[in-house]
């Protein structure tokens, strides 16, 4: 049976596990920003939230680079909403990392993680007092 | 392993691979009057190679420094026929370092070193309050 608490958590936590995975691609591309011919990468978040959201998504599925790798039962790939930036301007060296951009994104992803976990808290604190029963 | 966790991996190789790029920065520097370097020929300059490499299950990628190349620029020629490097016309090679460039260099490298460990920081903060859910 599924909960209430699962219900009303379960938007919270697949934003969070999103954008977990965006502050990892966002971290990628300030890691590269030296890199000759690295193109910088984003996720579509609002299409990643929905697809997510729409099949109920669990675990994210991992990369498998053989195929001996053993994938994740139930997992979705995010593959599909990933995309690369178009650049403002050309680097000599191939490389599209536009350091102010991807420092703004950085900053503006931990935000909204910050308030994701926010917002789980005051659930839980909601939880907690109507069983509570004060 | 939580993608919170990979954010470590990823700066944490671009951390190290900035270190070794202000390194061989150093290095160029410190020996930019080396007439002659171990094996006696004239020091060259040294460049790091970069390249994204994958984080294992992630999209996402950290960096990897590939190799250490000599510069292919051409040596620098410096006429002084007391010098006792000197070839047959007076002129001594020196190092083909560019020590504009190597200043260059080493401010970006600095700058991307401090861009990973805020990357790092904030990352940690993230986790921290990530643990303290419920709490």
């Amino acid at each position: 049976m599924k909960a209430l608490i699962d219900n009303a958590l379960s938007f919270h936590q697949t934003a969070l596990n999103l954008q977990a995975h965006r502050q990892q691609l966002l971290a990628s591309n300030i890691a590269n920003a030296d890199t000759p011919n690295y193109k910088a990468r984003d996720i579509d978040f609002r299409s990643a939230l929905q697809g997510a959201l729409g099949e109920r998504l669990g675990p994210l599925a991992l990369s498998t680079s053989s195929a001996r790798h053993l994938p994740v039962a139930g997992a979705a790939s995010l593959q599909g909403y990933i995309g690369y930036r178009t650049e403002f301007q050309s680097s000599v060296d191939g490389n599209t990392v536009n350091m102010d951009a991807e420092r703004a994104a950085f900053a503006e992803n931990s935000l909204h993680y910050e308030a994701s976990i926010t917002f789980i808290n005051g659930l839980l604190r909601g939880m907690q007092s109507a069983i509570s029963g004060q | 392993m939580s993608s919170m966790l990979n954010v470590f991996t990823i700066a944490g190789s671009a951390l190290n691979a900035q270190s070794m790029r202000l390194n061989t920065t150093a290095s160029n520097l410190a020996n930019a009057d080396s007439v002659a370097g171990a094996d006696g020929q004239p020091y060259r300059a040294k460049q790091v190679v970069f390249q994204a490499t994958p984080v294992a299950g992630a999209e996402a990628h950290g960096v990897r420094v590939t190799g250490v190349v000599d510069s292919a620029a051409p040596l620098r020629l410096v006429y002084d026929p007391a010098n006792p490097a000197a070839d047959g016309e007076g002129y001594v090679s020196m190092p083909n370092v560019n020590v504009v460039e190597e200043m260059v260099n080493m401010i970006s490298a600095s700058r991307s070193y401090q861009n990973n460990t805020e990357v790092m920081n904030t990352a940690k903060t993230l986790l921290q309050r990530t643990l303290q859910i419920g709490q």
